[in-house]
């Protein structure tokens, strides 16, 4: 128990677990977008794959960090595009054009990442973001460490958290997305573009997405990994449901498994003799699933998700 | 503007030249990425069809890597009949190949006539309870079963891995985290002589099989397709739709368990946790392409292992990466897609009409 304890007052464990929920924010918060007007994305786990390499082989082939940052987002969008014109002006089966997403974007970018670099036996390294070292501030007893001793990208990834609410709570803009996916009809019927709404949220969603992945490559680690996501993505769809599609909640979501997988590997040294290790590393996942069961009755789904609209017909 | 027209009742002819025109689509498609990796495209598809039907060999190795493909589209295409979105096949498959080693590596022992059914039956049942979980918690709490099977992917699999590193790791494997050998009395014997095709595949083709005759002439069939076709119809015709969820649930599962023993069984002999390079979720491709038919399981499992073997034998003789093969059965489940829509449907520049 005193073990425990200490692991909660040390400032290295709450330093740990906001770098660990950074990429699922990003994930978390791109999920949100979609299903808030009413797709269901199942392509984040490989556009994460996508975002992790993009951003990557921008970097290693020369260019600047913040460009390998927004190439991975443009990658994630151009994704995302290709999901929504699938699901919502064509209508398709959001499950399937997702998991062929999914399949197709993380064999791609597998397929882009051998043909660059067929023979390399340990993946090369770049210089990713290094932790923002604010005068005064990093110096704070404790905050200093764990808020200001982060990278740029998780600062980034905090303030979509206020970008994303502001929109979806404070501009016309959001109250037709949600409107888009609680009642495409009304929203018609108000004269805007349900189709582009949609198609909208989206691929922005997904180039959120896909700035999750990088964070992986550019700021969590310095070089790419096939199976490098080990399935966060699909782990911020559990999340959004637990976070019930409020970018607040969402935060708190992802921080709180932040928590868990610090603790896990915490844990992890402290019991290893124990338990075997692979104890510790179902246990995110097995929480996700507990999380996702806990609130299942209660969910709020967006009324609209999954149900494609087209126009003159209800 | 562009107007979505539907085109009315699709011919059954049609339904089969779908997933064709999908699949060679996405052959076609392949050429992109040849060319990228700079690899001559011609002599690269001569390589890929010599890599499935130049030999003996590899006509049985293409078969060979269909067997797990039709248990695991069946298991996708049986659960997606009734709207069960079984994105698990892959946990369930490492399910069925655990029970399958559990009971097939000296817990007892038998002639093949009784050890061969017995593994069979362990890993079907283990991959029924597989789906049976996430089948539960959607029946009982309403928890998303794609979430929840997407999720059980990964438990199971570290799982097997602290399995193979505990209770069933082989003394004698010299340190690698790999199971004991699977009894030779439990073996699957193989049909070719000094070839690797193994009577797992004449079972997957009697389980899909079954799966079409229970499907399209029983009354459980129907329950399963009024259950997809419309939950609330189903419910309101007095249909116990928790019911046949969980029933198709253990079908499902079972299939997907199969698969795993069959591996196990009939190929490696025993079991690592690399035994499934995504047969699972290859499953899934299976299982559209097929138009969710069991039938139609057997011969898309035929196209995409083609697809595997051929692209295999192409990347090892060119230097293109072998994620060449995913690549391409990705896009033809997207061809297969986009297939769908436009048997369906048809675009028409819209006209503006007077008021």
């Amino acid at each position: 128990m005193i073990d425990i304890l200490q692991i909660f007052l040390s400032e290295s464990f709450w330093a740990a677990s906001l770098r660990i929920a950074s990429p699922l924010i990003f994930g978390v918060l791109g999920t949100l977008l979609c299903e808030r007007a009413g797709v269901l994305n199942l392509g984040i786990e490989g556009i994460f794959v996508v975002g992790a390499m993009t951003g990557w082989m921008a970097v290693w082939l020369g260019a600047p960090l913040p460009v390998g940052v927004l190439a991975a987002a443009l990658a994630g969008a151009l994704f995302g595009l290709f999901h929504s014109v699938l699901t919502v002006p064509l209508g398709l089966s959001q499950h399937v054009s997702g998991l062929g997403i999914t399949l197709f974007a993380s064999s791609l970018a597998s397929f882009a990442y051998r043909t660059a670099l067929p023979q390399v036996s340990s993946p090369p390294r770049i210089e990713p973001f290094r932790s923002l070292d604010v005068p005064i501030l990093s110096d704070l007893p404790f905050f200093g460490t764990v808020l200001f001793q982060q990278t740029a990208l998780t600062w980034l990834a905090l303030i979509m958290v206020g970008v994303v609410w502001w929109i979806m709570d404070r501009t016309p803009l959001g109250v037709a997305l949600k409107a888009v996916g609680d009642n495409p009809e009304a929203v018609n019927a108000q004269g805007l573009s349900v189709i582009r709404l949609r198609m909208g949220a989206v691929v922005a969603g997904s180039s959120l997405m896909a700035l999750g992945g990088a964070f992986l490559t550019m700021s969590a680690f310095d070089a790419f990994f096939f199976g490098m996501v080990n399935g966060r993505g699909w782990i911020c769809i559990a999340l959004v449901i637990f976070a019930s599609w409020q970018p607040g909640k969402a935060l708190v979501g992802a921080l709180l498994f932040g928590m868990f997988d610090a603790l896990q590997v915490r844990l992890q040294t402290e019991a290893g003799a124990l338990v075997p290790h692979q104890v510790f590393l179902m246990m995110p996942f097995i929480l996700s699933i507990i999380a996702l069961v806990i609130v299942a009755r209660r969910a709020d789904y967006p009324r609209a998700l999954l149900t494609p609209w087209f126009r003159g017909q209800r | 503007m562009i107007e979505i027209v539907p085109r009315g009742t699709m011919r059954p002819r049609i339904a089969i030249l779908i997933p064709v025109i999908a699949g060679l689509a996405a052959l076609l498609l392949a050429a992109v990425p040849l060319a990228f990796a700079g690899a001559p495209i011609l002599p690269a598809y001569a390589q890929m069809a010599s890599g499935v039907f130049g030999s003996m060999f590899t006509v049985t190795e293409t078969l060979t890597r269909a067997t797990p493909l039709i248990f695991t589209g069946l298991a996708a295409a049986i659960a997606f009949r009734a709207r069960l979105w079984n994105i698990g096949g892959e946990g369930q498959l490492y399910l069925g190949a655990l029970a399958a080693v559990w009971v097939g590596t000296g817990m007892i022992d038998g002639p093949p006539i009784l050890m061969i059914p017995l593994v069979l039956a362990a890993g079907a049942a283990a991959g029924a309870v597989g789906l049976l979980g996430p089948a539960l918690l959607k029946t009982r709490f309403g928890a998303d079963e794609v979430v929840t099977s997407l999720l059980l992917n990964f438990i199971i699999l570290i799982f097997v891995q602290m399995m193979l590193e505990g209770a069933f790791k082989d003394p004698m494997g010299l340190g690698w985290p790999q199971s004991e050998p699977i009894l030779d009395s439990a073996v699957l014997p193989t049909l070719v002589d000094r070839m690797r095709l193994h009577a797992g595949f004449l079972i997957a083709i009697a389980v899909a099989l079954v799966a079409h005759a229970v499907l399209a002439y029983t009354v459980w069939g129907f329950r399963i397709r009024a259950v997809g076709g419309n939950a609330a119809a189903a419910r309101h015709a007095g249909i116990g739709v928790k019911r046949t969820i969980l029933g198709v649930a253990i079908m499902s599962g079972a299939c997907a368990g199969l698969a795993g023993v069959s591996e196990v069984a009939g190929l490696k002999g025993y079991l690592t946790s690399d035994l499934s390079p995504g047969f699972g979720y290859a499953g899934i491709v299976v299982a559209m392409l097929a138009g969710l038919s069991p039938i139609g399981v057997i011969a898309a499992s035929l196209f995409v292992a083609s697809v595997f073997v051929g692209a295999d034998s192409m990347s090892r003789a060119m230097g293109v990466s072998s994620f060449l093969a995913d690549l391409i059965v990705s896009m033809s489940l997207i061809c297969m897609l986009v297939g769908g829509f436009f048997a369906r449907f048809r675009l028409r520049r819209r006209t503006t009409r007077a008021p």
